[in-house]
């Protein structure tokens, strides 16, 4: 048993960062500490905050916090910053604009680099909401890097997604593109009081308008890499069923001014009640653990292949492809049967 | 791909009291961030208790402490009582600004070895962190 896990259980606060960073840095006390954790989790409300950078994603957090905070919650908010791609070193700036929380036990903030990871959250990210979810924080508000419009890594560990817009970022071709408004359950028009805010709503709402909804757990899997293609059946695509999917609903707020955050809290709610009706829950995050498994197989898969190859063999490729006299494909072929893992 | 990874070392820069700008705190984050460390940067006008809040919530190795107003023989025994409380002896205090030599044996009778007024070169900060976090035993961390 870890005994840095009882004490996160506990509710020690120091035990909670110290485990968070062991984690993070993928140290062995961090995994023992995880798994003595797991059985723990699945509690919390996960709610995920994305959108382009500057929309306002930090300052809302920090006003949703502070109203869940209002009505007996307690919160614990994981903020990732880009890591920069030369230095490897990054500025985490997220709780510049969460002052207002400091001095209250309810909450616990903590920064987060992302280390290299695409898609908007840092690899160590799910683990991360998972050790604040055993710590028994109701609601884990996840912020992501500023995102364009792949970065949907996020639906793939927060129950709820918010897609923060801000007005004047782009035209109704923008709004129906693929990628990061799919993944909304809300979306959220922050700084609604500054110009083309009405623009920015009509977009949207001609956008929900126009789409076809589908269930988010269907939605995950026909996102990003190697996953799994599940066709959509009949019943899920047609007409008819209309009362099993969650159509995104569009909030508009000034988070600045605290204004809109309880309209938010209500379709936070809403969505939650959703989540808990029927089986919605369990299919979200029956798919996001196959997506989770995929992931670590993957990773898992390439260290150990790269671990059994020496040096030597690799550069020996290189030069032949660069020579032009072998494709990048044969080379992986090679690679592959020289460890004796066909594709 | 984990294996062989340094763990990164975390530095807090804080700026305690209610002078008003805050640009050397931002060169030094800049500069700490271009020697590949990870910066919390929390802004302007922190109290001691808010910094060592953040100090605890975001495990850091270091904490930094931007000071031009001159109450630094306040503040900086604030922070370093606070953090001691909170079972962060371990974790130094590096203070940057407007420091007189006459302050210096007070502030380092604290403990406060890493003293930086203008003009320091940000590499010597940088070394320095990344000497003192490793003779505390960056195992541990």
């Amino acid at each position: 048993m870890s005994e840095l896990a009882n004490r996160v259980l506990a509710g020690e606060r120091r035990a909670l960062a110290r485990t968070l960073s062991l984690v993070e840095n993928g140290h062995p006390d961090g995994e023992t500490a995880l798994a003595a954790l797991f059985p723990h989790t699945g509690r919390a409300h996960t709610i995920g905050v994305t959108g382009a950078p500057g929309a306002g994603k930090s300052t809302l957090v920090a006003a949703l916090a502070k109203a869940l905070r209002a009505a007996g919650r307690t919160i614990a908010v994981l903020a990732v910053d880009p890591t920069s791609p030369f230095s490897g070193g990054a500025i985490l700036g997220d709780r510049i604009r969460m002052t207002e929380l400091h001095g209250d036990t309810g909450v616990f903030i903590r920064s987060m680099a992302t280390r290299g990871s695409l898609g908007g959250l840092s690899r160590s990210a799910r683990d991360a909401v998972r050790v604040m979810d055993a710590a028994g924080f109701d609601i884990v508000l996840i912020e992501t890097v500023g995102a364009g419009q792949s970065e949907v890594e996020i639906a793939r560990i927060a129950q709820t997604v918010l897609v923060v817009e801000a007005p004047g970022m782009g035209d109704d071709v923008q709004a129906i593109k693929a990628g990061i408004l799919e993944i909304a359950d809300i979306l959220v028009i922050n700084k609604a009081d500054r110009p083309g805010a009405d623009n920015t709503l009509r977009s949207l709402r001609m956008m929900l308008e126009t789409g076809h909804p589908a269930l988010r757990s269907q939605i995950l899997s026909h996102h990003g890499r190697l996953m799994s293609m599940d066709a959509p059946t009949a019943t899920q695509n047609g007409n008819g069923t209309a009362g099993a999917l969650w159509i995104p609903s569009i909030v508009q707020t000034v988070a600045s001014e605290h204004k809109g955050i309880d309209e938010l809290l209500t379709a936070i709610s809403t969505h939650r009640a959703y989540l808990h009706a029927d089986t919605h829950l369990q299919a979200l995050e029956q798919s996001q653990i196959a997506i989770e498994l995929q992931d670590r197989l993957r990773e898992a898969l390439l260290s150990r292949l790269l671990g059994s190859l020496s040096d030597g063999e690799i550069d020996a490729l290189i030069a032949q492809v660069q020579a032009r006299t072998l494709t990048p494909n044969d080379a992986v072929g090679r690679l592959l049967e020289s460890t004796r893992l066909r594709a | 791909m984990m294996a062989g990874e340094q763990p990164k070392i975390r530095v807090l820069i804080a700026k305690p009291g209610l002078d008003g700008h805050d640009r050397g705190a931002k060169v030094i984050a800049r500069a700490l961030r271009d020697a590949g460390m990870e910066v919390v940067y929390t802004g302007l006008r922190q109290t001691p208790e808010m910094i060592a809040e953040a100090a605890l919530q975001e495990d850091v190795d270091v904490v930094g402490l931007s000071i031009l107003s001159g109450a630094h023989m306040a503040l900086v025994p604030r922070v370093r009582e606070l953090l001691d409380r909170e079972g962060m002896s371990d974790v130094p205090l590096l203070v940057g600004g407007i420091i007189p030599d006459s302050d210096r044996p007070g502030l380092e009778a604290l403990g406060v070895r890493g003293i930086f007024g203008p003009g320091t070169n940000t590499d010597d900060i940088a070394s320095y962190i990344r000497q003192v976090v490793t003779t505390k035993g960056a195992g541990a961390a």
